[in-house]
């Protein structure tokens, strides 16, 4: 039976974070507040995807290089695939940040959310991209272009609805205490991360901080938005332990393999 | 030797000449070699292997192009050619035809302005100048920085007031 390594821990936590993020992006789809908004959400959940699939790819490739059995689910003649890992792994096996699994709430909470996991993606894809792990950092350097365009789009509209009106000062307001609490676990590393920061594949996420801290500020000054103070974070999403969010994102994200295994469009 | 090593370049050329029949799906008036994400084409004995890399990383139509591309190629004879997908250099607009602007703006899609002049990403900053391709004036505005897919946006002519997409700089 062949274990799990930390570049394969590694990997999956970067593909969980772009996949449950991208797939709670898509659920705007058709319910966007115009049309124009409505398409940029699903072009950004697209993009995310599209970046889960490639981490996927690389990872089920790591996952199936033992002839034994991998610990890892396998689909039709037991092999592992970008599939298998996406759709039939469980909530515990999910390396996702909490941040990214939480609820789309209104147009402010979820727009940042994407801002807050922007700041962070386009600093961490810039690292990998000069990392170590040649995959990596191929998949970094693409996704890296398209993380800074979200963060655009993402800081122009906190932008816009802190320094709004009334109404959407105050949806921006409760969307940042709803959210600020899943802030900190991007930055405290877990065991795979810190592996990762030891042999340069991936960044270390301390000096990461400082950076996101200063990009936050920044639109926040300018969204008249106050910088919280609060110092305790909730964690545990990078190892396993989720909100009750997570859940239902996988029950209607993989209803359709677990049904009917195999099943092909 | 001599011998072999014109055949391999006759062939070449005539699969790149097959790839100009291979149009990107989402956008049908550019081909694959216009777009630029054909990175190489080798040749190894009678095996045809086609390295494409694609535009965006959720890019839908790549599964598409990857099935046009041996298609076209078993047609005219090479049965068992590959097609590889690589990720880097990371592909940009730099990298698409002046041909291909050219049939962009024919076609109604403001092509993509050079890379040294844009792709900031500084807030609020505009790309200056998107020339309408319909009348030609620079007097545009954006509407929305994500059209109908990936690789677009979406802007309005303040002149001739149409709505046209342009192709990202990226």
């Amino acid at each position: 039976m062949s274990s799990s390594t930390p570049l394969l821990e590694y990997t999956l936590h970067l593909a969980d974070d772009v996949l449950i993020l991208g797939h709670r992006n898509s659920e705007w789809t058709g319910h966007g507040p115009i049309l124009e908004q409505d398409i940029a959400l699903s072009n950004i959940a697209l993009d995310l995807i599209g970046q889960a699939r490639n981490f996927y790819q690389y990872a089920a490739g790591l996952a199936g290089n033992d002839s034994g059995e991998s610990i890892y689910p396998a689909g039709g003649g037991g092999v592992v695939t970008e599939d298998t890992l996406a759709f039939l792994r469980d909530g515990w096996d999910f390396r996702n940040s909490l941040l990214t699994e939480q609820t789309n709430g209104d147009w402010a909470k979820t727009i940042l959310r994407q801002f807050f996991f922007s700041a962070f993606q386009v600093d961490l894809y810039e690292q990998l991209a000069v990392g170590r792990d040649t995959t990596l950092a191929a998949i970094g350097a693409k996704a890296y272009k398209e993380a800074l365009y979200h963060l655009r789009w993402s800081s122009e509209w906190v932008i816009r609805l802190g320094d709004g009106t009334d109404e959407s000062h105050q949806r921006m307001k409760k969307a940042l205490e709803e959210l600020w609490k899943f802030t900190g676990e991007l930055y405290i590393p877990a065991p795979y991360e810190r592996w990762a920061a030891e042999a340069e594949i991936g960044p270390d996420l301390s000096q990461l901080r400082v950076r996101w801290k200063e990009r936050v500020k920044e639109v926040f000054d300018e969204a008249g938005l106050t910088y919280p103070v609060t110092e305790w974070m909730q964690t545990g999403g990078k190892e396993g332990r989720h909100t009750e969010q997570l859940g239902y994102v996988l029950a209607e994200m993989q209803f359709l393999q677990r049904a009917y295994p195999g099943c092909e469009w | 030797m001599e011998n072999k090593h014109d055949n391999t370049t006759v062939s070449v050329q005539e699969i790149r000449a097959l790839l100009k029949e291979v149009n990107d799906p989402e956008v049908p008036v550019l081909s694959v070699l216009d777009l630029g994400i054909v990175r190489d084409i080798r040749i190894d004995g009678g095996t045809v292997e086609v390295i494409i890399t694609p535009t965006y990383s959720g890019c839908p139509a790549m599964d598409m192009i990857r099935t046009e591309i041996k298609a076209v190629l078993e047609l005219h004879g090479y049965k068992d050619a590959r097609i590889t997908t690589v990720l880097s250099p990371a592909w940009t607009t730099e990298w698409m035809s002046q041909e291909g602007k050219d049939k962009l703006r024919a076609y109604g899609i403001a092509p993509p302005t050079p890379l040294q002049q844009v792709c900031h990403t500084k807030l609020f900053h505009r790309e200056e100048a998107i020339q309408c391709p319909h009348c030609h004036s620079y007097h545009t505005s954006l509407i929305s920085e994500f059209g109908s897919t990936a690789c677009k946006a979406l802007y309005r002519c303040e002149d001739c007031k149409e709505p046209f997409d342009y192709f990202k700089c990226h």
